[in-house]
């Protein structure tokens, strides 16, 4: 990609599920190696925003870019941008019958073309970062749920994609598990990983975000960089938000 | 310590032990005391129970062993014995029920196909056997061939022909299964996907199909596929009287299998199609590597439920007459040599232990198969 495309655009993009409005004019240019934080209460539309990136869930209105690649019904163009975009799931959605390394190997595999020993070579190299190599051959189910969500992380870096999105990788953890994981986001975002994260954990969010993104009723309420957004909140909205999960 | 624990703060000083469980909780008297006599009621059943076993059982085993005739040239001594089985008339007939009217000089034939089919079975059903894929390919595209070719006759090989007439007895019960059972499962899973395809037309014709086929009792497949299949084909383009059953009884089996892998595929949880597709997996990768394999072992008692169902149905091909396994016994009690009223007892008796035989290990396989593949879900 040449300089000075964005990452990411989304230009008055809407969305509804049926006759519910759930995305409402949206208008967001993430850049390359940029770090966003998307938080809300449920159900604003946080979740269904960064599932439009790789085309999880459709838009009705409006245009998004990943990379310069406008995405449309068209398969090919589906198929380029998921190649190039990472997802991390609250519920991690790895594969129960398939062994950590078969987890990590399978989309390089069987998308990228990659030689199965090459394949599993890059994986052990990113279970090593993500710092659970010894467990390549167990099976999903015989991990923590800390350690699951890692995986899940290291699966997507397999495929090196240039963008990683996030929804809620923390929320269905344990409290003495969350750190773990995070631990890892802040590494990558520390290697200059695009990245948007949809999370709860505001700490976090402090730490590592170039800009906060706050969604309410399906719309984007206030975008700002974090020390101006948990120190000087503009919008009451917002201020009600944060004055609700900070205590 | 109980004290203790009243009052506001209470630090633990030293930890409890592990101990051994309580005598009476493990042990043969103590299981028995716990689910045979653990209440009056259920006392009472497991009494009757043990009557009645004792009542049923060592009749029937002295029917079949002490009082059985195990050789006789003829009939004749099973007349008299009529307390017993005749075993001797199935052992006299036993190349008759294994090969109908196959010709005798040919029936090496049959018992090489039998014996590869076998192996390869065995190769593909053994977990830990080195090659499966090699297996797989042999036994789905050389083995159906080969077999073809060996049964039915290649005259240029020096193999004559031999007509489907003629065959009869456990390979025809085998071939028939095993054609069902091949062909039912990927067409089966065709069916499913179809079922949930985006593709109107597709979900159309599959829940027609399946719904159709569910719709009506198998003899009426079986006499459809019988008499309506030559009118769907080319004036001239006679299918073999044998072959149609088997396509009845592939596409039969079919619209079962489909609903039972169409369940396996909606208890699948949103997620692992989620996660495939952001991984970038087509439809086609998706389906054959995340997919399906979870959906098809969720679904292998239902699988091989329909399977034994299968196995039992093929005797219903006898409806339009295909000599199997049971249509050839009930042809051997005709023979007049033989006939008394210990016969029929003992055929029936012989067909039934030939079909629980096959039924049982398949249902057993499968119990072994649920285990293995399970462990990884465990969570």
């Amino acid at each position: 990609m040449a300089d000075g495309v964005n990452a990411i655009e989304f230009v008055g993009v809407h969305k509804w599920y049926g006759a519910f409005h759930v995305l409402r004019n949206i208008n967001l240019e993430v850049r390359l190696g940029e770090r966003i934080v998307v938080c809300g209460p449920s159900g604003s539309g946080k979740s269904t925003l960064i599932r439009c990136v790789n085309r999880l869930e459709e838009h009705q209105r409006g245009t998004i870019r990943v990379e310069g690649v406008e995405l449309t019904a068209d398969l090919k163009r589906i198929d380029e941008v998921r190649r190039e975009v990472g997802m991390v799931f609250q519920q991690f959605n790895l594969f129960p019958h398939l062994t950590i390394i078969e987890n990590c190997t399978l989309a390089p595999i069987w998308v990228r073309k990659m030689p199965r020993r090459e394949a599993e070579n890059v994986a052990m190299e990113f279970l090593a970062r993500v710092k659970i190599p010894e467990q390549a051959h167990k099976y999903p189910g015989q991990l923590s749920g800390g350690q699951q969500q890692r995986v899940a992380i290291a699966r997507a870096l397999c495929m090196s994609p240039k963008i990683m999105l996030f929804d809620e990788p923390t929320s269905s953890l344990d409290p003495e598990m969350v750190k773990e994981v995070l631990d890892t986001m802040t590494s990558l975002a520390e290697d200059g990983m695009t990245m948007i994260v949809v999370t709860h954990e505001m700490g976090f969010a402090r730490q590592i975000a170039d800009r906060v993104v706050f969604m309410d009723q399906g719309e984007i309420v206030e975008i700002n960089a974090p020390e101006q957004f948990f120190g000087a909140p503009k919008h009451e909205r917002t201020k009600a938000f944060l004055s609700q999960i900070l205590r | 310590m109980s004290a203790s624990t009243n009052s506001v703060a209470w630090v633990r000083t030293r930890s409890e032990p592990a101990l051994p469980p309580p005598l009476f909780s493990r042990g043969a008297i103590a299981w028995a005391r716990a689910h045979l006599f653990s209440s009056l009621v259920s006392s009472l059943l497991t009494i009757l129970m043990l009557v009645l076993a004792l009542w049923l059982i060592p009749p029937l085993i002295e029917w079949a062993t002490v009082k059985a005739i195990w050789s006789a040239p003829d009939g004749a001594l099973c007349r008299t014995h009529q307390d017993g089985a005749c075993w001797a008339f199935i052992a006299h007939k036993f190349n008759y029920l294994r090969y109908g009217s196959y010709p005798v000089a040919e029936r090496w034939r049959v018992d090489l196909t039998e014996i590869s089919g076998a192996v390869l079975i065995g190769w593909l059903l053994w977990p830990g056997a080195p090659r499966r894929d090699i297996g797989a390919g042999l036994f789905f595209l050389v083995f159906p061939i080969v077999a073809f070719i060996l049964l039915s006759g290649w005259e240029s090989l020096g193999l004559p022909h031999v007509d489907t007439l003629l065959w009869g007895g456990v390979f025809v019960t085998l071939v028939t299964a095993l054609v069902g059972i091949v062909f039912s499962l990927p067409l089966g899973v065709m069916l499913a996907l179809g079922r949930r395809s985006h593709l109107p037309i597709v979900r159309l014709a599959s829940v027609i199909f399946i719904e159709f086929v569910r719709g009506v009792p198998f003899i009426t497949v079986l006499f459809m596929a019988n008499n309506m299949l030559p009118l769907f084909l080319p004036a001239g383009w006679e299918p073999d009287r044998f072959a149609r059953p088997l396509v009845g009884i592939a596409l039969f089996s079919a619209a079962y299998m489909a609903e039972e892998v169409r369940g396996g595929l909606q208890s699948l949880s949103r997620g692992q199609y989620e996660g495939a597709m952001a991984l970038g997996l087509h439809y086609r990768n998706m389906m054959r590597l995340v997919v399906l394999p979870q959906a098809l072992v969720l679904v292998i008692p239902g699988i091989v439920n329909n399977f034994i169902g299968l196995f039992k149905d093929t005797t219903l091909v006898a409806i339009v007459g295909v000599n199997d396994f049971l249509a050839t016994m009930d042809n051997a009690t005709k023979d007049t040599i033989w006939s008394g009223p210990t016969i029929q007892p003992t055929g029936y008796a012989f067909a039934a232990l030939f079909y629980f035989v096959f039924c049982y290990a398949m249902s057993r396989y499968s119990a072994n198969m649920e285990r293995r593949l399970g462990r990884g879900r465990r969570r």
